[in-house]
């Protein structure tokens, strides 16, 4: 009891093997906790563990995990906007759609930059291509008026050289820009970033030019201009910015800046030619009226309408497409009757799954059962005939299918012959819903017997000899008794295939024809012929969920600790 | 003569035979007949065609050749379902899918028996193994020998006239296994039924039954009531398997009686014995005594018994009784057991000792 009496921290006997610590936490023999002292041991264990796996795991990580995951970001990524037209959706934020009238000449302006150098980088064309899915036309728009883009600046040119035969030049235009005193190139290095986006790639280098702080001031358009000539010509081109001619833009910019700009009390270089260009009184083309001129749709509110909608970095837009719906600047709708097709399609695909599951299943019960009961090397040989079709390859066995089921095909063939069917009248089984759920039926059927066996061999018979022997039938035993203890086997095996079968893609693709396929062959296409990846990405997202989502609810009713696969 | 006895039988088999691959009989030539009420084991090596039998009985096998009776009438074509048999299985085949009332319940809702009298009866039935509060329960919440219990009360929910079990107690510990032979043996007896019990564990076939047939080779080896087997085997494969017996091999040297004959033995000494399936000096024999008829206290045998040398190999102390394995005439696998009673000697290992028996107790039986 005198223990109690010492408040210090010292014990007054050392510490033991078998000592509680302070805190009541066991201790080892070298007096760290217990606990730590095992988990310093298991960390051995789990790290040769891990060192083990670590290669399948790096493996499905990098080829497989990574690449599904950046995939599917990209239904949701939507910044081709900003970073292509990055000037003109911030313009275009206060402009209201609903008034049903076309923004005002700022947003031209911008859009006339940004475009300017989304050509020159030859972006503008994959924002077409983008926006082309929500509203067509756009990617044409976009294509002609890239091209359009010089006319206007040429002849801004063609009236100052008649002032001034130098404006022509770079290495001019090189020392008005750069002017005196302090530079801006924190602006410069914004334009770098801007052109980064845009290009999606990392331009490292010096730019070899940065306008001075007056000249950004009396000539922002123009500095704007050059800046993102300088930064192209320079980190794209790799070429030096004085010694090539300036962008059209820059001239558009010039005028533009000369119809305000206060250039009577600018001293810096080559300000005389400056003030003769002012003087000369060149007019201003407004840019509105060029996109006008350009193409008309420019002045069309619903075109902006669209860039305005899709213009934040994330969208639902690709999701909402993939259940045939759309969102529109006035919020989310139905898509028109006639363009909708993938509701359509997930309810097709999902219909006939279950058709093939339950085919499946009324097929391979029947064999699993045989196979089950069978004495054993019978049963054996009957195995490999079940598995002999994973021994063949997946595009064969379908072809077969196309010989077999086509109408001059070995089928129909067999019914003329034994005149069931006439030979006008020769039956349509291919390139249709029928021909998909046959060919693919043969090709899941071993996914759906092999679970059932396994589940079926773990079910003595002396279960039905009980029943019968406590007066049941046949029929009543089995379905009394036996069914029910084979019921997590169909689960198994109706998951599986079902699972598969909504993934399909080969068989549906060779055999279904229009009528006949699946989801995964429009996924396919967006990836391989549409391009659209977003919108693939989307369609792929929603079929994930809901695989994960039956994978959830079967583990709710049925538990997948039931399930069997071998 | 036959046919009065077999008319009169419940169960019978008439000259069965049963053959699996066309080549070899796995029940050869089976006869049997059986009262109403009698409980009757049957117990052999495994092998030997006894659940083989069991399944004919109960209509899980076809008999190759023979009449199965069943109250008079021939049940040959008759399908499991329809001979209203009661069956308790070995691994007791209880429905995992349904709880303990379902599975009672489901021999009466294939009779069309009526909801409210279905539920009387699963009561009762449950009652009547003690398991009453259970219906509710999975068989898999259940221990082994509950689900013993449950296993039999489904097979006489439906009170059937006929029950068969087929090694029911094999999955049980020692003492749970005694607990319910006892309770099985009772039950039959209480509601009158006719048991089959087939089973390889002798103690269980002698405590439990009215009468044991012992099967080898698809035969029956001999069919008697527990203690004229175990004490009057017919021959020696009974004398084998019945309890523990010492065996000598021999030659019978001379018939003196009805009752008694001389045998010389392969050891050297000459025994007197009960000739039982021997009948001619000369013959080959094997004799049969069992350990606890044994006597090494001279005091307590008839004068003019044939006395043996025998030396001690080993002496175990077993608690109630002793094991002394000793030498005798050649054989060193004799063993005796004698009572552990306050006045008898404990045996040393290689000490010598005098032994004998009663002449009726040793049997001449077939080599």
């Amino acid at each position: 009891m005198s223990d109690t009496t010492q408040t210090g921290p010292i014990p007054d006997k050392p510490a033991t093997g078998d000592e509680t610590g302070k805190h009541g936490e066991m201790l080892s023999a070298d007096g760290r906790s217990l606990k730590s002292s095992l988990n310093r041991a298991l960390r051995r264990q789990k790290l040769r563990a891990l060192m083990l796996i670590a290669p399948l795991l790096i493996f499905v990580l990098v080829t497989f995990i990574a690449p599904i995951a950046d995939m599917l970001f990209r239904s949701v990524e939507n910044d081709i906007v900003t970073n292509t037209l990055p000037g003109t959706v911030e313009a275009l934020d206060d402009w209201d759609h609903s008034v049903g009238e076309a923004p005002g000449e700022g947003v031209y302006d911008a859009l006339y930059f940004d475009l300017f150098l989304a050509a020159e980088a030859k972006e503008h064309t994959k924002l077409g291509t983008r926006l082309n899915y929500e509203q067509t036309g756009l990617s044409s728009l976009f294509r002609s008026s890239g091209r359009g883009l010089d006319d206007v600046g040429d002849d801004y040119l063609d009236a100052l050289e008649e002032v001034d035969e130098r404006w022509g030049e770079g290495d001019f235009v090189y020392r008005l820009m750069t002017g005196t005193g302090p530079s801006e190139t924190g602006f410069v290095a914004d334009r770098v970033r801007v052109l980064e986006k845009m290009t999606s790639e990392t331009l490292p280098g010096d730019v070899g030019f940065a306008p001075s702080e007056e000249i950004r001031q009396l000539l922002p358009a123009t500095t704007l201009a050059y800046t993102d000539f300088a930064t192209f010509t320079a980190l794209v081109e790799e070429d030096v910015v004085a010694e090539e001619d300036p962008w059209e833009a820059v001239y558009v910019g010039l005028i533009e800046d000369l119809q305000t700009a206060d250039v009577a009390s600018y001293s810096g270089p080559e300000a005389e030619a400056l003030q003769a260009a002012k003087a000369a009184d060149i007019p201003l083309v407004p840019l509105k009226q060029f996109f006008a001129d350009e193409d008309g749709d420019w002045l069309d509110p619903n075109v902006w309408a669209t860039i305005q909608t899709y213009s934040p970095k994330y969208t639902s837009g690709y999701f909402l497409n993939a259940v045939d719906m759309q969102l529109t600047p006035d919020g989310i709708s139905m898509r028109p009757e006639n363009q909708q097709i993938y509701l359509k399609l997930f309810k097709r695909t999902m219909f006939m799954s279950l058709v093939i599951t339950g085919s499946c299943i009324l097929l391979g019960y029947p064999v699993a059962w045989l196979l089950a009961n069978l004495p054993a090397s019978r049963a054996n040989l009957l195995m490999i005939l079940v598995l002999l079709p994973f021994w063949t390859s997946l595009l064969v066995r379908t072809s077969a299918w196309k010989v077999m089921l086509q109408q001059q095909g070995v089928i129909n063939d067999v019914l003329v012959w034994l005149g069931l069917v006439d030979d006008m009248n020769r039956l349509v089984m291919i390139n249709n819903q029928f021909g998909t759920i046959v060919a693919m039926t043969h090709i899941l059927l071993p996914f759906m017997i092999l679970p059932l066996y396994s589940v079926m061999q773990g079910i003595p018979p002396t279960y039905l000899r009980a029943a019968k022997s406590l007066g049941a039938t046949n029929w009543t035993a089995f379905w009394r008794v036996y069914f029910p203890q084979s019921v997590p086997g169909i689960g198994a095996g109706s998951i599986l295939v079902f699972i598969l079968s909504i993934g399909y893609y080969i068989t549906p693709e060779i055999v279904g024809g229009t009528t006949g396929t699946f989801i995964s062959n429009r996924i396919a296409y967006h990836i391989s012929s549409s391009l659209n990846w977003g919108l693939a990405a989307a369609l792929g997202s929603i079929l994930l969920a809901v695989v994960l989502l039956l994978y959830w609810a079967y583990d709710r009713i049925v538990g997948i600790d039931n399930v069997k696969l071998g | 003569m036959a046919l009065d006895a077999n008319s009169e039988a419940f169960v019978a088999f008439e000259r069965v035979q049963k053959s699996y691959d066309g080549e070899t009989l796995v029940v050869k030539d089976l006869n049997l007949s059986m009262p109403k009420g009698e409980f009757l084991t049957m117990l052999g090596p495994s092998g030997s065609g006894k659940t083989t039998c069991l399944m004919m009985l109960a209509g899980f096998e076809t008999a190759t050749h023979g009449e199965i009776m069943l109250d008079g009438t021939p049940i040959n074509n008759i399908p499991p379902h329809k001979r209203g048999i009661g069956m308790v299985f070995q691994n007791y085949a209880l429905f995992p899918h349904m709880t303990v009332a379902e599975n009672l319940s489901f021999p009466l809702e294939v009779r069309k028996i009526g909801k409210s009298d279905r539920e009387a009866k699963v009561k009762r039935a449950l009652d009547m193994v003690q398991m009453g509060e259970f219906g509710g329960r999975r068989p898999a919440q259940l221990s082994g020998g509950q689900q013993q219990r449950i296993a039999l009360a489904r097979a006489l929910v439906f009170e059937p006239e006929l029950v068969l079990m087929d090694e029911p107690l094999g999955a049980l510990d020692k003492q749970l296994r005694e607990h319910m032979q006892f309770e099985i043996t009772r039950l039959a007896h209480d509601l009158g039924i006719t048991t089959v019990y087939v089973t390889h564990d002798q103690t269980e076939a002698l405590t439990m039954s009215d009468r044991v047939a012992v099967f080898n080779d698809g035969r029956i080896q001999q069919l008697a009531p527990p203690d004229q087997l175990y004490e009057e085997p017919e021959n020696s494969f009974v004398a084998q398997f019945i309890g523990e017996n010492n065996t000598m091999e021999g030659t019978i040297k001379e018939i003196t009686g009805e009752r008694t004959c001389l045998v010389e033995l392969d050891g050297g000494a000459t025994i007197a014995a009960r000739p039982v399936n021997v009948s001619q000096p000369g013959e080959r024999t094997r004799v049969s005594i069992r350990p606890e008829r044994v006597e090494m206290d001279r005091s307590r045998l008839q004068d003019g018994v044939h006395l043996l040398k025998a030396e001690v190999l080993e002496f175990v102390y077993m608690g109630d009784i002793f094991r002394t394995r000793l030498r005798v005439a050649g054989n060193s696998d004799f063993v005796v057991k004698t009572r552990n009673a306050p006045d008898q000697r404990r045996l040393k290992k290689g000490e010598v000792v005098e032994i004998g028996w009663l002449p009726e107790d040793c049997r001449a039986l077939d080599a």
